[in-house]
């Protein structure tokens, strides 16, 4: 934009001309709202951007419009009254929310959890890494405009929501989880369903794969967009998925191994790409290793016999101190810090939120790329804003 | 519409014609996106493949000002409360507010400092859809019963 002393003398055309050749047209920036009302900020993000042009140069993110209180919410509830609350964490894969919580209590008590019950913990959290980035892969290719990945994946997560329906009653806030278990054994006729999923999923895969991997607008949507290496992603606290298409080397599932993951055959899916392709990749083979991790434990499951709770306390007391527990859940690396006072109240609770720490490298990605690269970055982060807010 | 609307007297051609506008208006109800928390991936699959919202003449728009109904699903926070307002008042009438799940009927699991608590302190509600999230069948059976609402609506009549 013109300086208005600039515009005054002689006619506008001929004093651009002469600006520009004296190098003296001032430009300034111009700042663009994007949300919290907009269909691609996967919720309610709002993100303010500064364009020069339609170029980014600086993007400011603000949050807050889903904070719930979680963590204060936490001080006031007994340990099996905060359990539900965590489904709400991250709504779209609430096994693995529940997951962490208990680790985390289970840890700050000593709880031995029975064998069985590991299993089932393990299978319910793959299953709901699938569901999770399956929505993720619906949303993320909608916004960037395939519209029919959106219906598939959608087919193939009723499946799964079908699963939990049958093993806990809820699609969606499951909370199957309990201190020292998991709150019942599996229904009947849940292991033979399951094997049909693991069966029907790898061929669902290739079909997302037809439909996109070597689309040419999902490709020139998607390479070489966003790009951050994965030193740079450390150092601003990446985790799961989104470093892992940067090509490092990082899962807790295998680096610091929790419940049963080390007794399973299973790869880390790694992609060297650095951008939001890389981390389409990675989340596509992630879907497959977990299908393949369910059908292990199924097998497992169904020769393991025994109690699905561990002996605990009517009351949960945890002993004085203070616990960190976490687990890779779909979105990255979801941490529960809990003091405890002897109460059977937690002193403070604290989430360590995999979306709300990947949050923070969106402006490091968008920098110098267009507006729409906006949606494309924030789709391949995968952010839940229940989780950033709490 | 606004001259005449609710101004002629109530006979059998200004029902036909009242019966008319009602079809038309609850056969293509467009709600608008306005997912908040938990209850918007409900949403979704209710518009997806095997809800398949598309069959009511649900179909969901991106902006509030080519959409009838707003579906606020999730909980509204203090911060969002005048967002919402505004993008209520963003949409055209007639406009009809669904108020889908726990938090946004009465805000009662989350009685925290930065939750509204219900929806309708904000916005008129049309139909409260009750569950922490409610099935998409439950979204669809709020659906319906706003058709059936939007049916006995009296547009020309007195």
């Amino acid at each position: 934009m013109m300086e208005k002393g600039l515009m005054d003398k002689g006619s506008v055309e001929g004093q651009v001309t002469e600006d520009l050749m004296r190098d003296t047209l001032k430009t300034r920036e111009m700042w663009l709202n994007m949300g919290p009302q907009h269909p691609s900020t996967h919720g309610v993000l709002r993100l303010i951007l500064a364009l020069e042009g339609e170029r980014i140069v600086d993007t400011e993110i603000v949050i807050g419009y889903l904070h719930r209180g979680m963590e204060k919410l936490a001080e006031a509830k007994t340990y099996p009254q905060f359990l539900p609350y965590t489904d709400r964490l991250d709504y779209i894969s609430s096994h693995a929310m529940n997951f962490g919580y208990v680790l985390a209590v289970e840890k700050l008590m000593g709880i031995e959890v029975p064998e069985r019950a590991q299993y089932i913990r393990v299978m319910m959290a793959e299953l709901t890494r699938i569901s999770s980035h399956l929505i993720w892969l619906a949303t993320h290719a909608l916004d960037i405009g395939a519209m029919t990945v959106f219906l598939y994946c959608f087919r193939e997560r009723e499946m799964i929501l079908d699963l939990f329906e049958m093993a806990c009653g809820a699609r969606l806030t499951t909370s199957y989880f309990r201190i020292g278990g998991v709150a019942h054994d599996l229904p009947d006729g849940f292991i033979e369903q399951a094997r049909e999923f693991c069966k029907i999923f790898p061929k669902k895969a290739q079909d997302y794969d037809d439909l996109i991997l070597k689309n040419r607008i999902w490709l020139s949507r998607t390479v070489n967009v966003a790009k951050i290496s994965g030193e740079e992603g450390l150092n601003l606290g990446l985790t799961g998925p989104n470093i892992r298409g940067s090509g490092v080397y990082w899962d807790i599932r295998k680096d610091e191994p929790y419940s049963n993951y080390d007794k399973l055959d299973w790869e880390i899916a790694v992609e060297h790409g650095c951008d939001v392709y890389a981390r389409y990749l990675v989340r596509l083979k992630e879907m497959r290793e977990s299908c393949k991790i369910v059908s292990q434990c199924l097998d497992i499951l169904e020769k393991l016999d025994g109690p699905v709770m561990a002996k605990v306390p009517k009351v949960i007391k945890p002993p004085e101190g203070e616990v960190y527990a976490s687990v890779e859940a779909p979105k990255g690396e979801l941490g529960f810090y809990i003091v405890s006072d002897g109460s059977p109240k937690p002193y403070r609770l604290k989430i360590r939120a995999p979306s709300f720490a990947n949050l923070i490298s969106v402006p490091t990605m968008v920098r110098g790329h267009m507006v729409a690269d906006v949606i494309a970055v924030i789709g391949s982060i995968d952010v839940v804003l229940g989780e950033v807010d709490r | 519409m606004g001259v005449i609307e609710r101004k002629l007297p109530d006979n059998a051609l200004t029902q036909l014609i009242d019966k008319v506008v009602n079809w038309a208006r609850r056969s293509s109800l467009w709600p608008m996106t306005f997912g908040l928390a938990c209850c918007a991936i409900e949403m979704m699959a209710a518009g997806a493949s095997r809800y398949d919202f598309d069959r009511f003449g649900v179909i969901f728009r991106a902006t509030p000002r080519q959409s009838d109904v707003m579906i606020v699903a999730g909980t509204v926070t203090v911060k969002m409360a005048p967002v919402l307002r505004k993008v209520y008042d963003q949409m055209p009438e007639p406009r009809w507010v669904i108020s889908m799940g726990t938090c946004a009927n009465t805000g009662k699991n989350f009685d925290t400092y930065h939750v509204v608590q219900g929806v309708d302190q904000i916005v008129p509600v049309d139909v409260y859809v009750p569950g922490c999230p409610p099935r998409p069948e439950g979204l669809m059976y709020g659906v319906i019963l706003l058709q059936e609402k939007i049916d006995k609506m009296k547009v020309f009549r007195k």
